[in-house]
Formats: C-alpha cells, sequence, structure tokens
C-alpha cells in the first residue's frame, strides 16, 4: 500500500474540516496527551448523558493529517454511545475506521494518540464513579 | 583526485554498500545525513578487522593484542585530534556530542559555576546544548539566558553583546544549527566571550563532518562532536578542552583507568583525558572513527565544504519551483551547512516524510531536537533535507519530483 492510499479523500477532508472540533464549557471528561515523537497533541472532552453515555463529544488537537482525522472520526463514532464501549475500543477498531491503511511503527501511533486519550480520560471517570451507579446509569 | 578538483560523486558512492539497496523498490535517495551519516566499506572494514585481528582490552595488557590495541586506540585519538587542529592530549572520546555536554555541566560546570551566575546560550541550540545548561542551573542556582535569532534566522549579535554585560560564566553556541544550517561565527563569538571572562563550549556536531574546523583558530575552551554524523560509527565522539582546563576540573564517572591510586578512603586522578574515560573505552568504535577521518582527509574538507555549498544552492533553485514550499533559514550557501529546513502548504512533515518515503527519499521530520527554534518559527515541525559526499543533485531532483507527487495526493 502506498501513502496515496493512506491519505484517501475521508482522511484529508476530517485533517482540513476536523468534525467535532473544539470545546465545551464543564466537561465530565477531559484528557490530554501528546506524541513526544511527533509533537502530535489531542485533546479530548466528553458531557456524559443518561445511562453513562457519550452525551456530546468534542476535542482539539494539532498534528499531521492521520492524528487529526483519526479523532475527529473517533469523536463521531463514539457519540451516543455507553462509556463501557470505549473500554472494547480497539487498535483493529481504529484501524478499520481509517481505512485500514498500513501504517509503519511510527506512524500508528499518530492513529491510535485519540484512542488513547479518550481511553485515558473514561477511564479516569469511571475509576471516579466507581461506587455512584446513579453517574454510570443503571448497568451495574 | 587534485584538491581543487570537484568531488567525483560516483566514485565516493560506490564507497557505500548501503546506497545500493532499494526501499519500496526505488533507489536510496539518503538526505537525512544531519541525523547520522551512512558508512564507507573503509569504516566497516576497520571495525571488522579490529575484531577479527586484534581485539583486547587496552592500556594495560602487557601481551601483544593488547599493545596492538593500545596503539590502535591511541593512533586514532591523535588522528581524530589533528583533523580538529587539536593535541591528542586534548581530546577525550565520548559517546557523542550529548556526552561531551553533559561531561563538561558536571566536571566543569558543577566545579566553576556558582549560585548567581549566568550561563548564556541561543534559541537555536539542539536540546544537547540546552538540556545540560538548564540542568546546571538549576543544581548551582545560576540564570540561564538566551540569546535570539535575526530574521534570516542568524544570531542577533547585539542580543549576545548585551548578554555578555552580565559577564557569564559560560557561552555554550553551536557552531551550525542543524535546523537552519546558519553557520555562527564562532571565532568571533568565542574571542567576544573570552574577553567578558567566559568559558566557551562550541557544539560542533554539524560543523566537525561537513567544513574545515581548527579548534586553535577558532579560540573555544570546549568543542564537542560526534563520529556516526562524520561517517563513523556511532557511539563514539570527542570533547576537545583546553589542557588546563581539563586538567583543573573533576572527573566525570568514577571507575577503572581514570584512577592513579586507589585507598579504601579516596583515590587519586589519572592524567588528562584518562581521567574522563572511565571504564573499558570504545576501542573499536574509536578506530572507526580514525578510518572515518582518513576517508574525509583523502578527499579533502574543502572539497566536501564546497560540494555541500554546491548542493545547497542547487536545492535552494530547484526547491524554490515547488509551490508552496516555505524554507527555513539563511539563503547564502557560503553562510549555511549543507541543511535545508521546509515546509509543504498545510501537509504536516511527518505526513510529507511518508509520502517521500514511499518514493525512497529519506528525510527527517520532527522538531529535530530544538523545541526552542520551532516556536520561534512558529511551526510544530519542520521537514529537513541534510546532503553529505554522496549525496548529487540527482538526489535533489529525486526530492523535487517527490514533493511534487505530495502536493498532488494532499491536492495542497
Amino acid at each position: 500500500m502506498s501513502s496515496a492510499d493512506i491519505y484517501r479523500e475521508t482522511i484529508l477532508d476530517y485533517y482540513r474540516n476536523p468534525r467535532n472540533f473544539g470545546k465545551m464549557d464543564n466537561p465530565d471528561v477531559d484528557a490530554r496527551d501528546s506524541n513526544p515523537l511527533c509533537g502530535d497533541e489531542v485533546e479530548m472532552q466528553v458531557r456524559v448523558g443518561p445511562g453513562s453515555t457519550i452525551e456530546e463529544i468534542k476535542f482539539v488537537g494539532k498534528g499531521c493529517a492521520i492524528s487529526v482525522a483519526s479523532a475527529s472520526m473517533l469523536t463521531e463514532l463514539a457519540k451516543g454511545k455507553r462509556l463501557e464501549w470505549v473500554k472494547e475500543l480497539s487498535k483493529d477498531d481504529v484501524l478499520r475506521m481509517l481505512g485500514n491503511p498500513e501504517l509503519g511503527p511510527s506512524r500508528i501511533k499518530c492513529a491510535l494518540l485519540g484512542m488513547k486519550v479518550l481511553k485515558s480520560g473514561v477511564y479516569g471517570y469511571l475509576g471516579a464513579h466507581y461506587d455512584d451507579p446513579d453517574a454510570l446509569g443503571s448497568t451495574r | 583526485m587534485l584538491k581543487s578538483e570537484a568531488l567525483d560523486v560516483q566514485k565516493v558512492r560506490s564507497d557505500f554498500p548501503i546506497l545500493l539497496r532499494k526501499v519500496h523498490g526505488k533507489r536510496l535517495v539518503y538526505l537525512d545525513n544531519a541525523a547520522t551519516t551512512q558508512k564507507p566499506r573503509q569504516v566497516i572494514d576497520a571495525l571488522v578487522d579490529y575484531y577479527s585481528r586484534i581485539n583486547s582490552n587496552v592500556h594495560r595488557s602487557v601481551h601483544t593484542l593488547g599493545e596492538e590495541a593500545t596503539a590502535a586506540y591511541e593512533g586514532s585519538r591523535e588522528k581524530v585530534a589533528r583533523f580538529v587542529g587539536a593535541g591528542p592530549r586534548e581530546l577525550v572520546f565520548v559517546r557523542g556530542t550529548t556526552e561531551a555536554s553533559n561531561l563538561v555541566r558536571f566536571a566543569w560546570g558543577e566545579k566553576f559555576v556558582r549560585k548567581g551566575d549566568t550561563v548564556v546560550t541561543t534559541i537555536m541550540e539542539h536540546h544537547s546544548n540546552i538540556v545540560p545548561w538548564q540542568l546546571l542551573a538549576r543544581r548551582v542556582g545560576a540564570n540561564l539566558k538566551f540569546v535570539g535569532l535575526l530574521r534570516d534566522g542568524t544570531l542577533d549579535l547585539d542580543e549576545f553583546d548585551a548578554a555578555l554585560k552580565e559577564a557569564p560564566s559560560l557561552v555554550a553556541v553551536t557552531h551550525c544549527s542543524n535546523v537552519l544550517g546558519t553557520i555562527n561565527d564562532v571565532r568571533s563569538i568565542c574571542s567576544k566571550a573570552r574577553t567578558a571572562g567566559a568559558t566557551t563550549f562550541v557544539d560542533g556536531a554539524q560543523a566537525v563532518p561537513h567544513m574545515p574546523v581548527n579548534v586553535a583558530e577558532i579560540g573555544c575552551d570546549f568543542y564537542a562532536f560526534s563520529g556516526h554524523k562524520m561517517l563513523g560509527p556511532t557511539g563514539i565522539g570527542a570533547l576537545v578542552g583546553r589542557k588546563d582546563l581539563l586538567a583543573a576540573m573533576e572527573p566525570f564517572q568514577g571507575g577503572g583507568e581514570m584512577i592513579r591510586e586507589v585507598f579504601l578512603d579516596h583515590a587519586t586522578w589519572n592524567d588528562v583525558p584518562y581521567k574522563f574515560e572511565a571504564g573499558t573505552v570504545n576501542i573499536a568504535d574509536s578506530i572507526g572513527l580514525g578510518a572515518a577521518v582518513d576517508y574525509l582527509t583523502a578527499i579533502g574538507m574543502d572539497r566536501v565544504r564546497s560540494h555541500e555549498m554546491r548542493l545547497v544552492k542547487y536545492s535552494l533553485e530547484t526547491l524554490a519551483g515547488v509551490k508552496g514550499l516555505t524554507h527555513f533559514g539563511p539563503t547564502d550557501p557560503s553562510r549555511k551547512g549543507g541543511v535545508i529546513s521546509f515546509n509543504l502548504a498545510d501537509v504536516h512533515p511527518h505526513d510529507l516524510a511518508t509520502i517521500l518515503d514511499d518514493d525512497g527519499v529519506a528525510v527527517r521530520a520532527g522538531h529535530h531536537c530544538a523545541q526552542p527554534l520551532m516556536n520561534w518559527l512558529g511551526v510544530a515541525a519542520t521537514c529537513r533535507a541534510s546532503f553529505h559526499v554522496y549525496n548529487s543533485t540527482d538526489d535533489v531532483d529525486a526530492l523535487k519530483s517527490s514533493l511534487e507527487r505530495a502536493r498532488g495526493i494532499f491536492r495542497a
């Protein structure tokens, strides 16, 4: 696979017009991380809704087309899902979402940065609300 | 080859086995020489020869192999020292430039830099010429002061002169920027610094591999460089220091080789430079570095420099034809090392480097261990093409056509 396949129209579109880009007031989840190799940065914010669902999700960040597009597409995929869904999210899910690009070891970190940030934020939230059934909905 | 003749690139290329390999089925166009250079057969052979024929520990072995290894190691020290205009007793073998600045930070800095002192460096430095001084300043309570740049990417000498008024104890500056290619007038900088009473440390990692360097003419107190950026092996480099300074310094690491006598409650130190070479030294790679110095000397550093100046001139002309390309740094080849930093439209440098790699074109993308400089440039990262003796205008043409392909993919 050559980079012409990696940088498909969709990826470039999400890079230049990222969906759900921005910040919200008083988010329930707020996490950020960076990739020291590239300097890519992603911050994810989530408002948790009834039933422990992702009611609203936003991200800001700067970086390469792969990291920005991946974070943005992930916000669309995550919206409306239960927080538990984030726990199940895998590397393969993210790569499938990006159209299964063949990324080398140095670039795969770019693709996975958004997922890493979302997971660390949501895990933190789940941990902090472990004893609070209301906050986590009626699923436990 | 007469010294006045241009460098015969095809002949040089035949000495580098790696240039025969393909990357994604394409000819390797290696333009990441500021990160590390490739190695000629002569250097690889020197390593194989050492391990096949001589391998032994140095200095204290009385047997034949030990004596041969010592002669080869010390012979290499003499060669490398002469290459930069220093005496052999002024050259300490280290892992590379980073270890050299850290050696100075510990062995000189902790002894001679006091609370409230000022250390002056610049915002064009590699992290290895910033972070050790930050750590030193924090440890002893000194102030770190940064000299800024003019818009053309050269040092702001008015700001430098103003910084000297604070009577700094140390001035640490790069000879040549690894991002912009800016060549600093280190001779004048060191002379002014010395008048102001400062000790000087020059980072020569991007200078020694690419141009004639003479530390005596520069008049610096410390000068550091890395072997792997000058066709030599990784893991070996040099710190050149004024003999009286090296003698007055504390040891860097303690252990074997660096001592004269050891008692239960104290020890005395070996002579310079051995005082700074604790433990079994990197014998093989220092011999490899000696072979790299022989190789470069045979070509002639004046010829290496003019070759790279021609490539810089050709690159600036050629890349000016690429729509959306922004170049960072001086544009006068006589004031610039063989380094071209650029960005292409809104394409992130990492995406660009990935696309170029498809075509076998190896460039660097990122902050180049110079984040303060990236902030000054107002970018998160740049792409960087950097040259050495085996690069030709064909390589620059390959870079250009790959950049055009990237523009197409990104519709930039």
